[in-house]
């Protein structure tokens, strides 16, 4: 019989411990897929964060070191510092990279640190149970902002990839979604060159992806996807904000 | 043997050279600083990178990154940027990653001042981050010290796989001495088997500070614990100093320890019988160099850089059974050899011979 899907060999093979309907596991595929593809698997070392996003590290079949929390891109750096060769990423929830670890964020970025970070989105933190992340939208409730996100109490959401844009040393950064099939290929895809352009030793790259949280956000997995389409996206600026001409052709 | 004069805070730098230190990751701040500014001129003719991180919590998050791959790497500061480190030396301890910290004192709390002091007392030998782990502490008096137990540092991390502190006040970090400098000796060490460096060829590895079931962080807890018992067991270390016939005891590390030898000295000629203990290690503390005298003195006198930190552990040391006082200076201030002469005569009531 012909083979027409399979397991990525990039994911172990454990099953996941996210919640039904959580896009968590659609980035972990198109991770461990292109992991595959490029051939990097023995050559890859992640960090984890804190956050749901942390059992990543049990998913992935490369190495992977645990951080502290919003920490995973200093513990990166230093991986990188010594292991020059490796191919190196970070694998970080908004709350992780956007919150807690915003100062690494940006000193990653202006270093031209040769890693890859990926962002997920889910504009909560979901593992401590959905309290307001940077990411909260305007007028969301959460756990800790029960009357609605108040800009001119909590500021305004952080579109972190805008800002990491900015900077010199950051030189391939997307912001991608995988609610639908054709956004999973696009996403995909950015991840791909995001790894390309660290094999290439061109500088720093950030892929960030809108996600879902149906069991914080309080909504079926359909209606999440639904949530995120209507009210994430036309927030954050979408799509590749930075691209070096190295990468485009591949 | 070379022979040269260097700023104590250089001998540190100079003999991570010498260790085979690959990597330092740094954030300057008095009176440490001269740590990362001789080894961005030095390491990297060694083959080796020094990066600045935004901050002392980057700094020491580097160094975690690092020490997963088996890098020899280190890091320096002083005491508010200790502080920042605490999140770092908690994961570093509970993951058993090899990392070289030197924590060169100024007086705290908070900003404090710039002068030395030994006020970190508790916070570098009692866990300071969260849970229960220890560090191996060394505490240098001089700078020959500085040097060689820095590049012993390096050893004993990768022995235990367990970040060893260096403790040293800023007087010791400032000042200026003549110091041999000394090519790494050879010592067998653990394969690092359980590095992440990608997986060609083997099972993937990971490397966490957490464990998701009580039942695994319960057997974590005991064997770190069996570990620091382990460590207890042989590393203590303290120098003596006219103990044989000593009727009192001053105890003291670091500068304290070195001051402390004029004034047994000058104790003597006073016709007291006072000898020194100087700690070495301050983790584990050396209780084993206290317990000969446990019962044949009669009294302590600690000397502290600080409100009265180690004296607790020296009270335990020689279970109570001898009186035990503090002469202490605070602030950045250094207590005379004479102050602490006379205190420890006012303190047990011996009359002082002065020489004509
Ligand atoms: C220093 C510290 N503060 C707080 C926490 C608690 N904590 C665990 S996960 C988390 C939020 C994670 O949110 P995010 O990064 O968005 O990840 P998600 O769970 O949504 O994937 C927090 C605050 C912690 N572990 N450490
Ligand atoms: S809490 Fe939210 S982010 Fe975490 S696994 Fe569940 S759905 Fe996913």
């Amino acid at each position: 019989m012909e083979v027409v899907f399979k397991r990525t060999t990039g994911l172990t093979g454990i099953p996941f411990h996210y919640c039904p309907g959580c896009t968590h596991g659609i980035i972990h595929r198109i991770i461990g897929e292109v992991m595959e593809e490029l051939g990097i698997i023995e050559d890859t070392i992640g960090v984890a964060p804190v956050g749901c996003a942390g059992f990543s590290l049990d998913f992935f079949s490369c190495d992977f070191v645990g951080a502290a929390h919003g920490r995973a891109q200093a513990v990166a750096t230093g991986i990188k510092r010594s292991l020059p060769d490796k191919m190196v990423f970070t694998y970080q929830g908004d709350g992780d990279i956007a919150a807690i670890g915003t100062a690494h964020a940006i000193h990653v970025a202006a270093r031209g640190e040769k890693i890859t970070s990926i962002m997920v989105n889910n504009a909560v933190f979901g593992m401590t149970g959905g309290q307001m992340a940077p990411t909260t939208l305007p007028g969301q409730v959460t756990t800790t902002s029960p009357y609605g996100r108040d800009c001119a109490l909590s500021g305004s959401p952080i579109d972190l990839p805008k800002t990491v844009a900015t900077l010199e040393g950051a030189v391939y950064v997307a912001a991608v979604s995988v609610d639908s099939p054709k956004n999973i290929f696009a996403a995909k895809k950015a991840i791909k060159r995001a790894f390309q352009v660290q094999q290439l030793g061109l500088g720093f790259s950030l892929v960030s992806i809108l996600s879902t949280c149906p069991t914080n956000w309080g909504l079926s997995p359909v209606d999440s996807l639904k949530w995120l389409q209507e009210k994430m996206l036309p927030l954050y600026q979408m799509g590749e904000l930075k691209v070096p001409e190295e990468v485009k052709g591949l | 043997m070379k022979k040269i004069l260097i700023k104590g805070n250089e001998a540190i730098a100079e003999a991570a050279i010498q260790a085979g230190c690959k990597l330092f990751f740094g954030y300057p701040i008095t009176p440490s600083t001269e740590v990362v500014e001789y080894l961005s001129k030095h390491l990297p003719k060694a083959g080796g990178t020094v990066l600045q991180g935004e901050d002392e919590v980057a700094s020491i998050n580097m160094c975690y990154g690092a020490a997963s791959t088996g890098t020899r790497v280190m890091t320096a500061t002083s005491s508010p940027g200790f502080s920042l480190k605490q999140e770092g030396m908690s994961y570093l301890a509970a993951a058993e990653l090899p990392v070289v910290v030197v924590n060169v004192n100024r007086a705290g709390p908070g900003l404090g001042g710039l002068g030395p002091a030994q006020s970190d007392y508790f916070q570098c030998t009692k866990g300071g981050g969260h849970g229960d782990y220890r560090l191996i502490v060394l505490a240098p008096s001089k700078s020959q010290e500085l040097y060689d137990f820095t590049m012993e540092a390096f050893d004993l991390a990768d022995k235990y796989r367990n970040p060893v502190l260096i403790m040293a006040d800023g007087f010791l970090g400032q000042m200026m001495e003549p110091v041999e400098i000394k090519e790494r000796p050879q010592v067998e060490l653990p394969p690092k088997d359980w590095v992440v460096d990608g997986c060609r060829g083997r099972e993937k590895r990971k490397i966490v500070s957490y464990s998701l079931t009580n039942e695994i962080g319960e057997a974590n807890c005991l064997r770190w614990q069996a570990k620091y018992e382990k460590i207890k067991e042989t590393e203590q270390r303290w120098e003596e100093f006219y103990t044989e016939d000593a009727e009192y005891l001053i105890v003291g590390y670091g500068t304290c320890g070195r001051i402390g030898k004029s004034v047994v000295l000058n104790a003597r000629k006073a016709g007291i019988k006072l000898g020194l203990i100087r700690p070495i290690t301050l983790w584990p503390f050396p209780e084993k160099g206290f317990a000969p005298y446990k019962d044949k003195i009669k009294g302590i006198v600690t000397v502290e850089l600080n409100a009265g930190q180690m004296i607790e552990d020296v009270k335990l040391a020689i279970e109570c059974r001898v009186p035990v006082y503090l002469c202490n200076r605070q602030g950045g201030m250094m207590p005379s050899e004479n102050e602490i002469l006379e205190f420890i005569g006012k303190v047990f009531d011996l009359s002082l011979v002065r020489e004509a």
